[in-house]
């Protein structure tokens, strides 16, 4: 039988530093992830990692930055902390041995980022995201802790007084279901990209920890607030590392205008990314475009620039762009990036739910509010993350045996058993398509009560037809094609509540534009939406916002 | 573009041995392999087995052999590798056991990467703040940090074709990363450990992993580094140092390679020559030990370049 004090799901950056930090306060750990590692999608995050470490910089300088970015809808008290912690956990990366940037001192070096009034992003060349989880994954391998590479956790399981003790998950290849049993359960999922389509997150990004968590009776936080990154590809969605506006790129129209000026005089295309996307979408929408994008011009930086510190950017235009923009402007468009909102947390990665933990981009504990600055997400995942790990192995100290009905096992052996008898029917690749374009379409970069219930209604009736989804791979080895099936499912909960929340606020802030609700509504909406799961669909309900010191003003870059 | 993709394919559930699958899809003109994969698997068969999820080659999950050359499915452009119109061979990556269809067991290649013990392991308790270092330091050590672990050089390998428990490529160039970062202190361990059997000696310089690395890492620039090194830390009892050293022993006296001599001084010792006497008399049999070499014609003139070089690198000292 399989059981672990504390069991981690996820082993992108939260979820590993969460694992290293409940096993160092002497507690069995055990991390369970559907790909390996390394495979997570932390890998993509190219530009760095936030942290007021240099002398003229200071935490609160970063911490204020990270509330006018969130327009002011992140809570102030987490992200104190967040900027607190912030230098500490780039040290302690570099100690693990993280090959940061280094300035000619041989000290850390910096570079600039959007939203930001310091150079404070620190960065391994444009592949810091991959840099911190390798030497991550080191580090987790040091500790030799139980790791189950390509488990697929299906289930979140509770004993009688309905504390989560534990998950189903899958075996991916073997396709067996194993009961593993936890006295706590940290979820470090990662993101929801798929939801929708295009979206710059990696194909495993399907928000399967907020669904499940949602399911089982977790709160979900503004999950209406989706990120638009400004610069994407038109091709495929990739995306184009803020690094690269950071380094001093320009965003022309079509007239060769470098149109920012017009929407953030002052940061320019450095402004925050909500303001950048709209602005964007704002020249599109009025025919100043190029074939429905922008110009992104870096030429004026130079070869030698872009080949030293962009050159995996260089490498996806000419790719999926045919542009060496050495040479030549790249076109680009705003394209679904991060999910702000999460599964609720406190400051120390605790849910609603008994023995359930959360952290990482998963969660919402909330620091991003409206609207991530760049490179706040990687520090978000390391320093709450190690918090989540800290407080589950706490906790575990005081929680005595784990009781829980193998009727759980059984429940969901019948559930995947019955997926894989269903007649021939409709294909999930096509529903999860609608969904993504529905959702791109109608809850995008603007939005309309109008658009939302269209969206509202689709996302229903996709939910109808998953009903008759079926499984083509009927074996039971790698079976890819059951875990999408099981994904999409966690994916239309997720498309359902990101629209029920759209709808519920009815004011226009961070990255959540209403035309029918143009101005950001301090009097009615200074709050968090939190969506329950019900039969009939998720139920809505306000939180207070928490502010310590900086009161809402208007945003201005 | 229309292209044909046929697939190697083998189901342990249903199959006894593997299949060949063709599959014609229409995509894109930048299409890659795994787009098209993609398209199979979303819209033509559902029971393909692959790994992938980035798709913009950073997460190592889809390296396979495409037209028999290892490499990552999402950044070979279908256009390079077929054409419209043509087909492309696709078949899981080698030298690592098949799972299902695209799908090997990584079990071993992680196995190895966890016996280098891929850890900085630095002297001391850690300072205050970070770890002063060069930034041309870091960008040396970032060249080996580009590795995204794929394997698309252990598929590929010829010496992992023939013994299974070499190291490898992918392994190699991540201990290769620890020596070459000035805050690692375990250098002497670490050298020591990888002159062992299976380690940096058992690479033949093949160039295999060189070519098929999407990310540029040049493992076997990495392990000729690493020898050079261990050489220099003085770990030289053990074949592939003495090999090294005797190669151009052999040269200098005679101005030529001498097979016997490089394989007798190459051994640890009699025993160890007696046990390979079998190889040896086979090769004897077949023509490939001459009884004697002769010095070539103006040896001396190799012996005088030798001894210039030495006295050269003595001044750069
Ligand atoms: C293209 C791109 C660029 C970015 N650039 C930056 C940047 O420069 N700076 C920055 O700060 N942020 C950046 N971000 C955001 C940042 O990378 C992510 O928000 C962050 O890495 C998320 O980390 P995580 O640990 O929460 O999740 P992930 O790294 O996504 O890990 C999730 C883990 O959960 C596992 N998992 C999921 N579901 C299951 C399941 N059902 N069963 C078992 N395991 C499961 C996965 O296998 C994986 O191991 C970027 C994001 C993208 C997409
Ligand atoms: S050069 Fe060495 S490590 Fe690289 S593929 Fe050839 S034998 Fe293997
Ligand atoms: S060295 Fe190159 S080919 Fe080998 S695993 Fe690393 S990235 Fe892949
Ligand atoms: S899908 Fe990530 S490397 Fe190819």
């Amino acid at each position: 039988m399989l059981q672990h004090d504390v069991l981690v799901v996820g082993a992108g950056l939260a979820g590993m530093r969460a694992a290293l930090e409940a096993k160092k306060q002497g507690v069995d750990v055990a991390i369970m992830s559907k790909v390996y590692p390394v495979r997570s999608h932390s890998n993509a995050a190219q530009g760095g990692i936030n942290a007021a470490l240099s002398e003229d910089d200071s935490w609160e300088s970063h911490a204020f930055d990270t509330v006018k970015g969130s327009d002011y809808l992140g809570d102030q008290d987490a992200i104190e902390i967040l900027a607190k912690e912030a230098p500490q956990a780039i040290i302690e990366l570099e100690n693990f041995g993280v090959t940061f940037n280094r300035d000619e001192r041989g000290r850390l070096g910096s570079r600039n980022f959007g939203g930001a009034s310091h150079a404070r992003t620190y960065f391994v060349g444009d592949f810091t995201g991959q840099a911190i989880l390798h030497v991550m994954f080191e580090q987790l391998l040091r500790t030799g802790l139980t790791s189950y590479d390509e488990w697929f956790v299906t289930q979140l399981v509770k004993d009688d007084s309905g504390a989560i003790r534990g998950v189903v998950a899958m075996d991916i290849r073997t396709g067996q279901l194993h009961l593993v049993k936890a006295k706590a359960v940290v979820l470090a999922t990662g993101g929801m990209g798929r939801v929708y389509e295009p979206s710059t997150n990696a194909l495993i990004c399907t928000g399967d920890g907020m669904a499940l968590a949602y399911r089982a009776g977790a709160l979900l936080m503004d999950m209406e607030m989706v990120q638009f990154h400004p610069t994407t590809l038109k091709a495929n969605g990739a995306l184009l590392s803020e690094a690269a506006r950071g380094e001093g790129a320009y965003l022309l129209n079509k007239d060769g205008e470098r149109f920012m000026f017009k929407y953030a005089p002052n940061k320019l295309e450095l402004a925050s990314r909500d303001v950048v996307s709209r602005a964007e979408q704002i020249e599109i929408n009025e025919g100043r475009g190029v074939d429905g994008c922008v110009l992104f011009d870096l030429r004026h930086l130079g070869a030698e620039k872009i080949m030293e510190r962009l050159p995996q950017i260089r490498e996806l235009a000419l790719e999926f762009a045919g542009v060496d923009i050495i040479h030549e402007p790249v076109p680009v468009r705003p394209g679904m990036h991060y999910i702000m909102g999460g599964i609720k947390t406190d400051v120390w990665g605790k849910t609603n739910l008994d023995g359930l933990f959360a952290a990482g981009e998963c969660a919402c504990v909330n620091v991003h509010g409206g609207n991530r600055l760049g490179a706040n997400s990687l520090l978000e995942t390391v320093v709450f993350g190690k918090r989540a790990g800290a407080a589950a192995a706490e906790y575990v100290k005081s929680v005595g045996d784990v009781r829980v009905s193998e009727a759980w096992l059984r429940d969901e052996e019948a559930r995947i058993e019955g997926l894989l008898k269903r007649p021939e029917g409709e294909k999930a690749a096509a529903l999860r398509l609608e969904m993504g374009q529905t959702m791109t379409r109608n809850v995008g970069v603007f939005r309309t009560g109008e658009q939302l219930l269209e969206a509202q209604a689709k996302i229903q009736e996709l939910k109808q037809r998953y009903q008759r989804v079926s499984v083509g791979d009927k074996g039971r080895i790698f079976n890819t094609n059951l875990q999408f099936v099981l994904e999409l499912e966690n994916m239309l909960d997720l498309a359902e509540v990101v629209v029920a929340s759209a709808l519920f606020r009815t004011e226009s802030r961070g990255a959540h534009t209403r035309l029918d609700y143009p101005n950001r509504d301090d009097a009615n909406w200074l709050k968090h939406t939190v969506a329950t799961y019900t039969a009939a669909g998720p139920k809505l309900d306000t939180r207070p916002v928490t502010i310590t010191r900086w009161e809402p003003q208007e945003r201005k870059y | 573009m229309k292209v044909t993709l046929r697939v190697k394919r083998y189901d342990p559930e249903r199959d006894r041995s593997p299949r060949w699958q063709e599959y014609t899809v229409e995509v894109e003109d930048y299409a890659t392999v795994l787009d098209a994969l993609i398209k199979v698997r979303e819209e033509i068969d559902e029971s393909l087995a692959l790994r992938c999820s980035c798709r913009s080659h950073i997460c190592g999950s889809c390296a396979m052999r495409i037209n028999q050359k290892g490499g990552l499915a999402c950044k070979t452009k279908l256009a390079e590798v077929a054409g419209d119109g043509g087909t492309v061979v696709v078949e899981p990556a080698g030298n690592l056991p098949v799972v299902k269809d695209l799908v090997v067991d990584l079990v071993p290649f992680f196995d190895k990467v966890r016996a280098v013990d891929p850890y900085l392991q630095p002297a001391g308790p850690p300072p205050e703040r970070e770890y002063i270092a060069s930034n041309e330091d870091m960008e040396n050590v970032k060249g080996a940090m580009a590795c995204i672990l794929c394997g698309a050089c252990v598929s590929d390998c010829t010496v992992l074709e023939v013994d299974p428990d070499f190291l490898g490529p992918a392994a190699l160039a991540k201990a290769w990363r620890f020596v070459a970062d000035p805050r690692d202190a375990a250098d002497e361990e670490r050298l020591g450990a990888l002159s062992e059997r299976n380690g940096i000696w058992d690479c033949t310089h093949c160039f295999m992993c060189v070519e098929v690395c999407p990310k540029d890492v040049k493992p076997m620039e990495r392990i000729l580094d690493l020898r050079r090194r261990a050489m220099e830390a003085g770990f030289k009892n053990n074949n592939g140092s003495r090999h090294s050293d005797a190669f151009v022993e052999t040269i200098r006296e005679s101005g030529r390679l001498d097979e016997t001599k490089v394989a007798i001084r190459s051994t640890s010792g009699l025993g160890e020559l007696l046990s390979w006497s079998g190889v040896g008399l086979r090769s004897f049999l077949h023509g490939k030990v001459p009884l004697s070499h002769k010095p070539i014609p103006g040896a001396e003139h190799v012996r005088k370049i030798f001894d210039k070089l030495e006295t050269k690198a003595g001044e750069a000292q």
